[in-house]
């Protein structure tokens, strides 16, 4: 992981920060967000694939914690805030759920990111499927309590279990991101 | 940052962040709750903002779809001719029947004075997105609202009934399955003569309730709407009777619900009734002591 340094650790001698050097640091910071927005936007497209409507959440949860851990800077509070609102939007569940879901999972990754992200990548597997499977309990909940009934619980361990699944593979190419395009310092 | 600000307090506003937002939130939780039209309508503006994409993205599989079915057509022409053949003798049979009986039919009705129904208008659109989700069965159409579509309408494919509207946008239009879990459509079995409540569980096979035990339904026989409902006119096809296992008779729709291309929506002009709210929400009682659903009392109404 490259994390955006601190003025005191570059460098001394640096390319002058030009226009386009600016930009271009912008757009590799701001890509993470961007690479989430899209793929809700995609998966939320009439493609037919199947589980395409469980897969969305699971994407958007493993991109928040796995941001929120290694980048903060990428992924901030209020980005999530936005992420969450474009979901609700684009969904047509009870308005604000996975607006507060992703917001804590955000906040979870925040405060322990300093010992996530020395653990192997192995263990933070785990833990992010005590997270997933703490949202998706607390989705389900919220749910039930919005619609006064008590929904189904198949979908929700269906939805668990491609979040878990989707992880690794998201996992790796972030980390890939992070060190080439999606990487400041690079600019 | 703008204003100059020291370290700690730079530090103490970033802490602040994140619990605001959460109680914002809350907040937009709450608010969906409490003001549901608000929701609905912001998020057809965001349908209606994305429809065309999604038209997009829909017309290329569809071509595809299309090849690959006349591709499979070619492999089997012979034995299709043979079928379409044999099935040809056999409609031309039935079209003479039908003339015959449309013929008695209009002697029947003039010796009557039989008062016609009115003819219904109709509006084609072309189905732009499943929304259906963990919670819910419902389509969006691409359809001109201009040409007057409205709540409750009625959904029909080349069929049998797909579903009601529950929420018109500007260029689009969601309409909830006959599938979806707080769909009820009151239905006529036809051989039985029974009546039914179709209830939708969210599977392909919406439940049989409410069926007469002494008379229960037959296992093939066809199900059709009963005009208990103001906007939906009797004898509409909804699809055959299925029994899963003893007991528990279901409908196989007519229509097919997981492939829907182009359906018509139907103004059958006599909306007088609340009409359903948006899937995946309980219809809440409305203010002038009006029951909650469409099963308002006969008597005591114009």
């Amino acid at each position: 992981m490259t994390p955006d340094q601190s003025p005191a650790l570059q460098p001394g001698i640096q390319p002058r920060a030009s226009l386009w050097r600016r930009l271009d640091a912008l757009s590799r910071r701001g890509l993470p967000a961007v690479f989430t927005a899209l793929s809700v936007l995609l998966l939320s497209a009439p493609f037919d694939l199947p589980g395409q409507a469980e897969l969305l959440s699971g994407v958007v949860l493993s991109s928040v914690f796995f941001w929120s851990v290694f980048r903060p800077a990428s992924m901030p509070s209020p980005v999530v805030f936005l992420l969450g609102l474009l979901v609700d939007l684009l969904g047509f569940g009870p308005p604000g759920v996975m607006l507060l879901i992703l917001l804590i999972v955000h906040g979870i990754g925040l405060s322990g990111r300093y010992g996530f992200a020395r653990i192997h990548v192995l263990l933070l597997w785990a833990v992010f499927g005590g997270v997933a499977l703490a949202a998706t309990v607390l989705q389900w909940g919220l749910m039930s309590i919005l619609a006064f009934r008590m929904m189904p619980g198949v979908p929700f361990v269906f939805q668990w279990t491609l979040a878990l699944g989707v992880f690794p593979m998201l996992c790796a190419l972030f980390t890939m991101m992070s060190r080439t395009m999606a990487n400041p310092d690079r600019a | 940052m703008l204003i100059p600000l020291s370290i700690q307090s730079r530090q103490a506003l970033d802490k602040l962040v994140l619990p605001l937002l959460v109680v914002a939130a809350l907040g937009i939780m709450l608010l969906g709750q409490a003001d549901r039209q608000l929701a609905e309508r912001v998020r057809m503006g965001v349908a209606d903002m994305l429809a065309p994409a999604y038209g997009l993205v829909v017309w290329p599989q569809e071509r595809l779809h299309g090849m690959y079915a006349r591709m499979r057509d070619m492999t089997r022409i012979g034995a299709e001719n043979e079928r379409l053949r044999a099935e040809n003798a056999n409609l031309r049979h039935w079209y003479d029947v039908a003339a015959a009986l449309a013929d008695e039919n209009a002697a029947l009705k003039a010796n009557l004075h039989w008062m016609p129904d009115p003819a219904p208008s109709f509006t084609t659109g072309r189905v732009v997105r499943d929304t259906s989700g963990l919670y819910a069965r419902s389509v969006l159409l691409a359809a001109n609202v201009d040409s007057g579509i409205h709540k409750d309408e009625i959904v029909l494919d080349a069929s049998g009934l797909v579903g009601r509207v529950t929420e018109v946008g500007g260029r689009s239009v969601r309409v909830m399955l006959v599938t979806d879990v707080s769909s009820r459509i009151p239905v006529t079995l036809e051989v039985s003569h029974g009546a039914a409540i179709m209830a939708g569980d969210n599977s392909a096979t919406p439940r049989l309730i409410y069926y007469p035990q002494d008379n229960g339904p037959i296992e093939g026989e066809r199900v059709v709407t009963n005009g208990e409902i103001d906007t939906l006119p009797a004898g509409l096809p909804v699809g055959r009777v299925h029994y899963v296992r003893p007991g528990q008779p279901v409908v196989i729709p007519a229509a097919s619900l997981d492939h829907l291309d182009i359906v018509r929506v139907f103004d059958y002009g006599r909306a007088s009734v609340v009409a359903p709210d948006a899937p995946g929400r309980i219809p809440l009682p409305r203010p002038g002591g009006a029951l909650p659903f469409p099963f308002q009392p006969k008597v005591g109404r114009g």
